[in-house]
């Protein structure tokens, strides 16, 4: 059996926003199938990371490059990566004024989505008072995260990248954004490659609710720790992130 | 009646004559002056026997501006091409219920009332040089009155055409809405193709009896060297509602209106919502002011601007509270998206011997958020397409009580010129 593609290659990436280098060297392979976890204390550049990858302006690469599907996305745009197949659950989106949920997540299927599907999506992730209203305008934490969940189910992306998916969100609302991340995840999918995620999380909550198969702790800017994702919540729970750098089961 | 209580039309018209002279070079208080003298007075058009014999030009620009020429979902039409009223209908079913003629017709059919309440009642014929074109040189306009009690389901469209290039259209218009009647009146104001300067001075003056209703939708659609300066009064009495909309989604050279709604009945109310689009060198100065007198009276305004390129948008809004029971409020937003154009929000409320009004705004003008545009861009939009949406969306009112036909139409018109001006 040959080991799965790489989907996404991150090598030495350097990342400097403003005139502070958040990022100092982050070597990732996501490859197909794979979902993976980013751990790391705040502030230490998981947000960064994710927001390089898609393309957000202000993220600047200094050194380094990110392959996805073996091309190099610089110098591509936000619109172009998502084309490309690679979509983001924001933490915090904005709210956009006279645009309906409804509208971004036609625009997301590109086509691909019809009534019925769309009558599926509202009713699994429960959208029936959020889907004629201005997408995030008022949303509580949870709505926005399935406002979220909605988008990317539509746009169905290959590789989606999770920021934060369980923070401001309460037990009722975790378990719903998590069968979501499950099925953008583990979806069968004919003929196709298999999806992949990479899932931000500070707390590791969200794991109770999804499964990823390696984990990493990034650290002063670093992918300091590598490991099975449970082990490593288990070992900073205990020891905090500092520690963590330096233990046993960091298989890096 | 007895002879002596009759209202002396002939001194009222001379009255009107002489503030009209009087105000002949009278600047207005906002706005580009113009010189008057460089339009030609408009010309006579033949009448139609069905608006669909209307050339195919013609009724695509009517359609642009809400008036459709088939009348389907229509309750009457009166429709105006340069001086002349071509085509006056109201449809079978609302006989008896609704009268559409022009305004030269009502002043023959109704010299009294007309001259005594009405006309010339709302707007002041010296209130400048416009008022005074109007006055002096008037070229027809419509005349529509809704029977007491008639609610008319279906909108009532009229639209005033001008299809000469460099003419002067000086229409007068007149609604009257009697006791408990209620209706929806859609005019559309555009020019042929073909035209590229002229100038649209237009008095609207509408009556909003007693628990009447009337909910007014103007589309404009003008030329990059047209001038327009309308001049609208409204009064509204008892438990009355007027609804005004204004939509201008096209370049234009100048144009220049503050409708005035005294909202002189108890538990009246006026609501104004407009959706300017600046483009190329428009100089856009649009406005409304409620006077609350009536207790219990209320007004709303909610105004949305955009201005690209050169243009110059002012949006103004006044609240005069004179009665302690009313309460009144300004919502207008701007957003700029060129270095070279301008905006001026101008909220103005006063309280004239009222301390028991409440009168309050907010005003904001800002750039298009580039967050927003980034999260459009990271579900796959294209970052113009991205622009354009958020553009649609901003200028996207959901105007309570649009007939869905307008509103669609109204959306494919924000869709077009935001496509055309990426």
């Amino acid at each position: 059996m040959t080991d799965p593609a790489p989907l996404l290659v991150v090598e030495d990436l350097h990342v400097s926003v403003g005139d502070r280098e958040i990022l100092r060297g982050v070597d990732l392979v996501i490859s197909e199938g794979e979902t993976h976890v980013l751990l790391g204390p705040n502030g230490g550049g998981k947000t960064t990371l994710l927001n390089t990858i898609v393309g957000l302006p202000g993220y600047r690469v200094t050194q380094g490059r990110i392959l996805f599907k073996g091309v190099d996305l610089a110098g591509l745009d936000i619109d172009e990566r998502a084309r490309m197949g690679i979509g983001v659950a924001f933490q915090r989106p904005p709210a956009v004024r006279g645009i309906k949920l409804r509208q971004l997540i036609e625009v997301a299927a590109d086509g691909r989505f019809d009534e019925a599907m769309l009558a599926d999506l509202v009713g699994e992730l429960s959208l029936e008072n959020m889907i004629d209203r201005d997408v995030n305008m008022g949303f509580s934490g949870g709505e926005m995260k399935r406002s979220e969940m909605a988008q990317l189910l539509a746009q169905a992306p290959d590789l989606t990248l999770f920021d934060e998916p369980e923070s401001g969100v309460d037990l009722d609302n975790i378990a719903v954004v998590g069968a979501a991340m499950t099925r953008l995840l583990k979806a069968e999918r004919a003929g196709m490659s298999k999806r992949s995620g990479l899932i931000v999380t500070h707390t590791g909550h969200i794991l109770e609710y999804v499964n990823a198969d390696i984990g990493h702790v990034l650290y002063g800017g670093r992918l300091a720790c590598r490991g099975n994702p449970r082990d490593l919540i288990d070992e900073i729970s205990r020891h905090g992130y500092d520690k963590c750098v330096e233990c046993a089961i960091c298989q890096r | 009646m007895p002879e002596m209580t009759r209202f002396d039309v002939q001194a009222r018209i001379a009255e009107i004559r002489a503030l009209a002279e009087a105000a002949r070079d009278k600047k207005a208080a906002y706005g580009p002056d113009l010189d008057l003298s460089r339009f030609n007075p408009a010309a006579d058009a033949q009448s139609v026997e069905s608006l669909e014999s209307l050339e195919k030009q013609v009724k695509e620009v009517a359609l642009g501006v809400g008036i459709d020429t088939k009348e389907e979902n229509r309750s009457g039409t009166y429709f105006q091409v340069d001086r002349s009223p071509i085509y006056e209908r109201v449809t079978e079913m609302y006989g008896g219920k609704l009268e559409i003629m022009s305004t030269a017709q009502a002043l023959q059919l109704y010299p009294e009332l007309m001259y005594e309440k009405y006309y010339w009642r709302a707007v002041a014929p010296d209130k400048d040089k416009y008022t005074a074109q109007v006055a002096l040189q008037p070229t027809e306009g419509y005349f529509i009155r809704v029977l007491p009690g008639q609610k008319i389901e279906k909108p009532i469209q009229a639209c005033l055409f001008v299809s000469e290039n460099n003419i002067s259209q000086n229409v007068h218009n007149v609604i009257i809405m009697e006791e408990g009647s209620e209706a929806t009146v859609i005019t559309g104001c555009t020019i042929h193709p073909k035209v590229r300067e002229g100038l649209h001075a237009g008095i609207s003056e509408f009556y909003v009896g007693k628990g009447a209703k009337l909910t007014f939708t103007m589309i404009h659609n003008w030329a990059e060297d047209f001038d327009v300066r309308p001049r609208t009064g409204i009064v509204v009495e008892e438990d009355g509602t007027y609804v005004n909309n204004y939509v201008l989604l096209k370049p234009v050279k100048s144009i220049q209106s503050f409708p005035v709604a005294r909202l002189v009945g108890a538990r009246s109310r006026a609501v104004f919502n407009s959706i300017v689009y600046g483009l190329a060198d428009s100089y856009i100065d649009i406005g409304s002011e409620s006077v609350l007198e009536g207790p219990g009276s209320r007004s709303e305004a909610v105004a949305r601007t955009v201005t690209k390129d050169r243009s110059i948008v002012y949006s103004r809004g006044r609240l005069v509270g004179r009665t302690n029971d009313c309460k009144a409020h300004l919502d207008c937003r701007g957003m700029v998206q060129s270095e070279q154009s301008t905006q001026w929000a101008i909220p103005d409320l006063a309280s004239e011997g009222a301390p028991g009004a409440e009168l309050s705004h907010e005003a904001a003008i800002s750039p298009i958020a580039a967050e927003e545009i980034y999260y459009l861009m990271s579900r796959g939009v294209p970052k113009d397409e991205a622009v354009s949406m958020i553009t649609r969306g901003f200028l996207d009112l959901e105007i309570p009580g649009l007939p869905p036909a307008l509103k669609r139409q109204i959306d494919k018109a924000l869709e077009e010129t935001a496509k055309e001006s990426m």
